[in-house]
């Protein structure tokens, strides 16, 4: 395997699987791409790292032919492309892995992988037997007859990347992969992706995490702003710190507490919360814990063991089965959401489209939502346009977000801007505890810092933070107490001090954890 | 360009006018295909719509769609269907002229009377439909339907002989007892037409002004709209949604109970077989073609009664008034496409606009294209 070979675009037995030259795209009023150069050997994986924001997603849909670029030239096997659409692009063998699954839930893996490509196959024993050979020669275990909405987040990936392979694809996108994925999972993810460039396939894998990249990529390229500021880097020459000052200009930011500001007044109380679903199993099961005034309780775990139903409960969107909730020692398991909000607690939800925003109201009306009863957005039954514009203004004054205006809908901000107004609008009223789910999830690195900044600041003055997370760095800097939650029950503590990743991650799967310390 | 990308309301217009032209178009090729002479039909109806006694119809008819339109949008813009706003308003206009008929009460308290019971009569049908959505599941789309039916069964019961109707002198029909005139408001005159404004248009006029003040001022209002464009960010940010969905209803159908009021009192002193039917389904599409929006739906029901009144004259010259029917049709698609694509490239227009912006306070200037 010619995994060190550098790309040399020239004399090469086998010519690039993908050469770029010059690629600019323009959105009216900013660049997104400029002069991206790239070359990617045939049968490598290839790693673009960029921050949130530099241009890699778009760089992404111009090779996946969602758009065109308006300069610039790209060859495919040695060959110049013009793609229209994704049908020409996976024509010419090039199949892309979202980082948002798409699949149905209620069809089987094999019913998933053969939904639109039923003219290869058909969609009986025929397809069945050639999943099964793709599966078998690319180490990729699935069963073919199970439901989608019974498999993990890994087992969807491997249906995703196993859809795009049937489809014929030679060259491989895949788009943050492992932002879903626990480190075990990201191990196998990358044995996968090993054994496909083994077959000869060609791997293009987009991420901002540099451990990863460095751990599986052969060759990286950086993008900074919307240009490629490095490309084709061997990664046993370069170190995760340097890739970090190339991405981002300067240093990561690194979420970290300084000293402990913990007191001992318990602020939020939760006694054997038990939260079940529809079919009555519990999805939330016993939980206990005590968060403090000036105290981050984290909570690791991986995605869809409870943590979202927690969350309800303690919003009081969904009633519980059983247990209480005591805020500043009152029971507020009875209480309507508007009444817990009213009494102090602040709500950065995990989904922000669907729970924090309304996409097509202006920036001052977002800041109104979940505060409508309260000073300065209204006046007894009035709406205070005044109070309630000037505030959104100071909020985007204070957490710096990019917008031209305030009369704005939410909808047109980027993710990150979306995000930091909403943690704007929660940390106003002075909240006493806040319930942090993915606090910085998608935003760029200026503004983690900033919202990491935030918090800890509102710690030191007494805030109790319930702090959610799938980055696993951000748990661990940002918590005083770290509690692990699998299927619903808290199965055990660590030592936020002294953990690292790789060991939280093995406790997140249920693997022993008493043991180990 | 630049001043509609900075409008939302000019792009409403312009929204408005396109869909308007479609379906002038549409209009002309059915009538050129059926052997008549588009500019001619056009010119016959808008004369005929201007004369003063039209006006003063268009006027009338357009008080009562405008009222039926604003009790649909109360629920459309909270994302609730009431396509029962039809047997709500015709349950509350008979209930309420048979009550009005029966008592004799002093003036103003007797019209304050008959009005509060069609607002009551018309919250409860609606209620009925908001209470089995939030304890039951049941769709309001269903269940307004079918109380829609029921309201037609209990009308058709209740207005006989001998229960609330009466035999209508020197005629077949049969009404509720007439309303004294203790209990009727008089209309406006109207320079030139022999016919009178309702009183009451100005019921509607003062129900488009509430309907502002409290969807767009109100904190009940804010709760109504996130509701409406986010009902999952709505109930994170506190709102009680199954409150909302009853209050909603009930709000929906008081206004529905308005409908039949600007007629009852104004011309007609009794709820008969011949009382106008079908104002609830008008006012479904006379809200979408409005937006919802208290103003929109002023210019909607005057389009929409214009095109009703006008279309009379066209029989006088043998061209079948149904035409209309497939201008008004035509309108109602062609606006909803048309807005939904202004909707998409409002949206687009601001997110390039906060992309300049962030150009703009980029501290490297290459970033920026020329």
């Amino acid at each position: 395997m010619s995994t060190t070979e550098r790309p040399s675009g020239t004399g090469a037995a086998a010519p690039p699987a993908f050469e770029l030259r010059g690629i600019t795209k323009r959105f009216p009023g900013v660049v997104a791409n400029r002069d991206i150069d790239l070359t990617v050997t045939a049968g490598t994986v290839h790693a673009i790292v960029g921050e949130n924001g530099a241009g890699k997603s778009t760089l992404m849909k111009i090779l996946y032919g969602m758009q065109r670029a308006d300069e610039g030239t790209i060859k495919v096997g040695g060959q110049e492309v013009v793609f229209h659409s994704p049908a020409d692009a996976i024509a010419r063998g090039i199949g892309m892995v979202h980082q948002h699954f798409m699949l149905a839930d209620n069809l089987t893996v094999l019913e998933n992988i053969v939904l639109g490509a039923e003219r290869l196959h058909g969609i009986g024993a025929k397809a069945r037997r050639r999943v099964e050979e793709l599966a078998g020669r690319y180490g990729m275990r699935v069963d073919t007859g199970r439901l989608v909405e019974e498999l993990g987040v890994g087992d969807r990936q491997r249906v995703e990347i196993l859809k795009v392979l049937y489809r014929g694809a030679r060259i491989l996108i895949l788009d943050e992969p492992t932002a879903v994925l626990v480190p075990q999972e990201v191990d196998e993810l990358f044995a996968n992706l090993r054994e496909l460039r083994r077959e000869g396939l060609t791997v293009l894998f987009i991420s901002h995490k540099l451990d990863e990249v460095l751990a599986v990529a052969d060759e990286i390229t950086v993008i900074r702003r919307g240009t490629t500021v490095a490309t084709g880097l061997d990664p046993a020459a370069t170190t995760s710190r340097e890739l970090a000052r190339m991405m981002v200009g300067s240093e990561l930011p690194v979420p970290e507490l300084r000293e402990s500001t913990v007191t001992d007044r318990p602020v939020l109380q939760l006694r054997g919360l038990t939260v079940r679903d529809g079919t009555g199993r519990a999805v939330v099961d016993g939980v206990s814990f005590t968060i403090h005034a000036g105290e981050i309780l984290g909570i690791a775990g991986v995605e869809g063991n409870g943590q979202a139903e927690l969350v309800e409960a303690i919003m009081g969107m969904r009633a519980p089965d059983a247990g209480t909730i005591l805020l500043d020692g009152e029971d507020i398991t009875g209480w309507p959401t508007r009444r817990r909000r009213e009494q102090g607690i602040g709500f950065v939800p995990e989904d922000r489209h669907r729970h924090g925003l309304l996409l097509e109201s202006p920036l001052w009306e977002n800041r109104i939502l979940g505060h409508q009863t309260r000073r300065p957005n209204v006046k007894g039954p009035w709406i205070d346009r005044a109070g309630a514009r000037a505030d959104t203004r100071r909020i985007v004054e204070a957490y710096d977000v990019r917008t031209p205006g305030i009369d704005v809908d939410a909808g047109a901000l980027s993710g990150g801007n979306q995000q930091k107004l909403i943690v704007g609008r929660e940390m106003s009223g002075e909240p006493k505890l806040l319930i942090a789910a993915h606090p910085t999830r998608g935003v760029d690195v200026g503004a983690q810092a900033a919202i990491w900044e935030h918090l800890r600041k509102a710690r030191a003055e007494g805030l109790a933070v319930l702090l959610i997370s799938a980055d696993l760095d951000e748990l661990i800097g940002m918590s005083d107490t770290l509690r692990v939650i699998l299927r619903g029950r808290m199965v055990g503590e660590v030592d936020p001090a002294d953990v690292t990743p790789e060991r939280l991650g093995s406790a997140m799967t249920g693997a022993p954890l008493e043991g180990e310390q | 360009m630049n001043r509609l990308k900075n409008s939302p309301l000019a792009l409403t217009i312009l929204a408005a006018v396109i869909a308007l032209a479609f379906s002038a178009a549409v209009t002309s090729i059915v009538l050129s295909l059926s052997g008549f002479n588009p500019p001619s039909t056009f010119q016959a109806m808008i004369e005929f719509g201007l004369e003063p006694d039209s006006v003063v119809n268009i006027v009338n008819r357009a008080s009562t769609y405008y009222l039926a339109a604003v009790a649909v949008a109360i629920g459309f813009r909270m994302g609730l269907f009431n396509i029962g706003v039809d047997g709500q308003y015709r349950l509350a206009a008979m209930l309420a002229a048979a009550v009005g008929g029966a008592v004799a009460l002093p003036p103003v308290l007797h019209q304050a009377v008959i009005i509060l019971v069609a607002m009551l009569v018309g919250a409860l049908w609606a209620g009925i439909a908001g209470l089995l959505k939030v304890t039951r599941g049941v769709s309001e789309v269903i269940a307004t339907i079918m109380l829609n039916f029921i309201a037609t069964g209990i009308i058709a019961y209740l207005l006989q002989n001998g229960r609330l109707g009466t035999q209508v002198a020197g005629s077949d029909n049969i009404g509720t007892e007439p309303i004294a005139s203790s209990g009727r408001v008089g209309g406006i005159p109207y320079p030139g037409a022999d016919l009178k404004i309702f009183g009451l248009v100005l019921l509607a006029v003062a129900m488009g002004v509430a309907f502002h003040i409290v969807v767009e001022r109100t904190r009940f209002g804010f709760d109504l709209r996130a509701t409406g464009l986010s009902p999952s960010a709505a109930v994170a940010s506190g709102v009680d949604a199954k409150r909302m969905v009853v209050v909603a209803m009930l709000l929906s159908g008081a206004a529905a109970g308005l409908i039949g009021m600007p007629q009852l009192l104004g011309s007609s002193y009794s709820y008969g077989l011949d009382f106008p039917s079908g104002l609830g389904f008008v006012g479904i599409g006379i809200a979408l073609l409005g937006r919802n929006k208290p103003v929109g739906i002023v210019f909607a029901a005057l389009l929409w009664s214009f095109l009703d009144q006008s279309s009379q004259i066209l029989e006088f010259n043998e061209i079948p008034k149904e035409i209309v029917a497939i201008t008004q049709a035509a309108v109602l698609l062609s606006v909803v496409v048309v807005y939904e694509v202004v909707r998409r490239l409002g949206l687009r227009w601001q997110q390039q606009a906060v992309a300049a912006e962030l150009a703009d306070r980029d501290p490297s200037p290459k970033e920026v294209a020329a």
